[in-house]
């Protein structure tokens, strides 16, 4: 990919990832990580990483954001109106930010830094190498995974449903008065 | 270098375009074709001279739903009702037309044409990743729908919004385990080499096309891409008798003609899809690059541009071939309620969907080899 | 390829982002999606460290990280909407149940 088009995706990817964290309305910040995630699956796929750029897309921008779209309808978040929180916690959050900010490029910083490129070799990000890797030196852990998902539905499913007649307050204030 | 980009260019338009005037077509086939097997008459006044009729002839009413309608959507005032999300309300149609108008480009649609010794691949994006692609962009497509319904400020909207959402994430899920049957078939995600690995014949006169040897994938394939579009019998979420109009009901103007465009565009789109993987794409049964090679033995040699170009052709009339066919289930069936539709999509096709591709796993690897 | 100082640089922000997103928000809902995004810009960082070294341990990793992600954020989410039905808020500063 050409450089230019790096910049603007970079430059796309921090102004979609600040309008997250400054908007008021929770589904404008919803949008704004679907877009942050679509130009990082973009990232991705100029970095040879084809697959696991689209696999970004259909699971995190097209299931996962789409769950907590549910969850805020669920709630029926409205825009935030009001002082959000203190100004010295805005003060102080965004002064350890810029800090973490600065200590990062310190340890990241080129002279740091010497991996070379070395020469990508063929079928470098195609399904058949990602399989490859995963059914061979990575098998237990994708084993493991399963489970894990299996663990994550059961968990949720048995954390959000509605125990009949227990613990809902608003039925229990609705069928008092 | 640069004439691949221009000819890129120029085949991701036209394959825009062609999605288009699909669906264009397709508008005209839901009155006309619709009022025929209902047998009514449809529309039949407007006309703009007069000389058809002094002339006897019958009025097909292509003017009117062709012409006169779009202009007439488009010219209407476009309000936003009281206490709606005006950035959503504005936003959710484009955002419904994007991954659909996206997805044509992957979309082989002939054999490659050689002009001035350079030869061009008749599909607009030759995606090593084709079928992925089309399977992110699928899924792209929840997004438009279920801010127009959360946005309108009105709770048919809502109803249908959320309805329309589950639907779409339940029978993306069989749609995507339908492709990947196929995928394992063929073993590649390029999409115009799987079309390509339809030609050919077997036993001398059955074309290698896929429905012969994923006939399950191509009903899932049928009936998850017709539950994806939510056309009847699963228009839950804009019955037009119990929500008004779902999730568009707030829309008037150009923006529920960008809806509509949007319904037509993908019932295109699953058609492009169904023949892609099923039926052969572009290939037409017996023909291979140099001729006719007919099973009695006869051979027809045909310039290859004139092959290239009966391969658009074909793959034309499969694609219309199979709109109309979902549109004639569309006047036929009743709809669905809404827990049948998510029994059907959750107990019955996934487990389909999940036992097809095993049973496919299992025969690759016992023949060893792809199609 | 581009310079790996870009991507690191790159990531580097977007993960201060979400971290300062973690801090000055106040509603659960933003602050998971914080999370989400300081989780994207580890991913990126292994993307290109890996597609750099020609080894493709960096986008199995990415794979299983995001596989993690999809199963923290069901929880995730299932625990907000339990609390939202027994407190009716879903603003940080007003879960003090546990403070001294």
């Amino acid at each position: 990919m050409p450089p230019f088009l790096y910049i603007f995706l970079g430059a796309l990817a921090i102004v979609s990832a600040l309008g997250v964290i400054v908007q008021r309305n929770p589904i404008h910040s919803l949008l704004a990580l679907i877009a942050t995630l679509m130009t990082v699956a973009i990232l991705f796929i100029g970095e040879d990483a084809v697959v696991v750029g689209f696999l970004q897309i259909i699971v995190y921008a097209g299931a996962i954001m789409v769950l907590f779209l549910f969850v805020i309808w669920l709630l029926n978040l409205q825009v935030e109106t009001g002082p959000t929180g203190h100004l010295a916690l805005k003060l102080f959050g965004s002064l350890a930010a810029a800090l973490l900010a600065t200590e990062l490029f310190f340890i990241l910083a080129p002279s740091h830094l010497q991996v070379k490129f070395t020469h990508e070799p063929v079928g470098y990000g195609s399904l058949a190498s990602l399989a490859g890797k995963l059914f061979t030196d990575y098998l237990v852990a994708f084993e493991v995974t399963s489970v894990l998902l299996l663990a994550a539905v059961v968990g949720s499913v048995a954390l959000a449903r509605r125990l009949p007649g227990t613990d809902d307050p608003r039925a229990a204030r609705k069928t008092a008065s | 270098m640069t004439i691949e980009l221009i000819a890129g260019a120029i085949k991701a338009i036209l394959m825009i375009l062609a999605g288009l005037s699909l669906s264009l077509f397709l508008l005209y086939f839901e009155r006309k074709g619709s009022a025929l097997i209902q047998d009514r008459i449809g529309s039949n006044r407007v006309t703009v001279t007069g000389l058809g009729k002094r002339m006897g002839m019958p009025n097909l009413g292509i003017i009117n739903t062709t012409i006169a309608d779009p202009i007439k959507m488009f010219t209407k005032e476009d309000f936003i009702p009281a206490g709606a999300d005006k950035f959503l309300h504005t936003l959710a149609p484009f955002l419904a037309l994007f991954p659909v108008m996206i997805t044509f480009v992957v979309i082989p649609f002939g054999d490659t044409i050689a002009i001035s010794g350079h030869h061009i691949d008749l599909e607009a994006a030759n995606l090593n990743a084709g079928a992925l692609y089309l399977l992110a962009t699928i899924g792209l497509g929840v997004y438009g729908i279920a801010l127009a319904g959360w946005s309108s400020n009105n709770r048919w909207a809502l109803l249908g919004g959320i309805r329309a959402t589950a639907q779409m994430i339940s029978y993306e899920l069989a749609m995507g385990l339908a492709i990947v049957s196929v995928i394992m078939t063929f073993g590649t995600l390029n999409l115009q080499e799987i079309v390509r690995a339809q030609g050919g014949v077997w036993f001398g006169f059955l074309p290698r096309w896929a429905i012969f040897t994923q006939p399950l994938a191509f009903i899932l394939l049928l009936v998850a891409g017709a539950a994806e579009t939510k056309r009847i019998p699963f228009d839950l979420p804009e019955s037009d008798s119990e929500l008004i109009q779902g999730y568009f009901t707030e829309y008037s103007g150009g923006k529920q003609a960008v809806f509509m465009l949007t319904d037509f565009a993908e019932q295109a789109l699953v058609a492009m899809l169904l023949t892609t993987f099923f039926l052969g794409g572009w290939q037409i049964p017996w023909l291979l690059r140099d001729g006719f090679h007919l099973p009695g033995g006869a051979f027809l040699a045909l310039p290859a541009l004139a092959v290239s170009l009966m391969g658009v052709v074909a793959f034309l009339v499969k694609v219309v071939a199979l709109c109309m066919f979902l549109g004639m289930v569309r006047w036929t069936l009743p709809r669905f309620r809404y827990d049948q539709l998510m029994r059907l999509g959750w107990k019955g096709l996934v487990p389909l969907g999940l036992f097809n591709v095993l049973v496919t796993a299992f025969v690759v690897v016992a023949t060893g080899r792809v199609q | 390829m581009i310079p790996l100082t870009y991507m690191m640089s790159l990531s580097a922000i977007i993960f201060t982002i979400g971290v300062a997103g973690v801090i000055i928000r106040r509603n659960i809902l933003v602050m998971f999606m914080s999370i989400e995004l300081m989780l994207n810009a580890v991913n990126l960082a292994f993307i290109a460290i890996g597609s750099r070294l020609g080894s493709m341990d960096g986008q199995v990793i990415v794979f299983f990280v995001m596989t993690v992600a999809a199963a923290e954020a069901a929880v995730g989410l299932g625990i907000i909407i339990s609390i939202f039905r027994n407190r009716e808020t879903v603003h940080a500063d007003d879960l003090t149940l546990m403070r001294w």
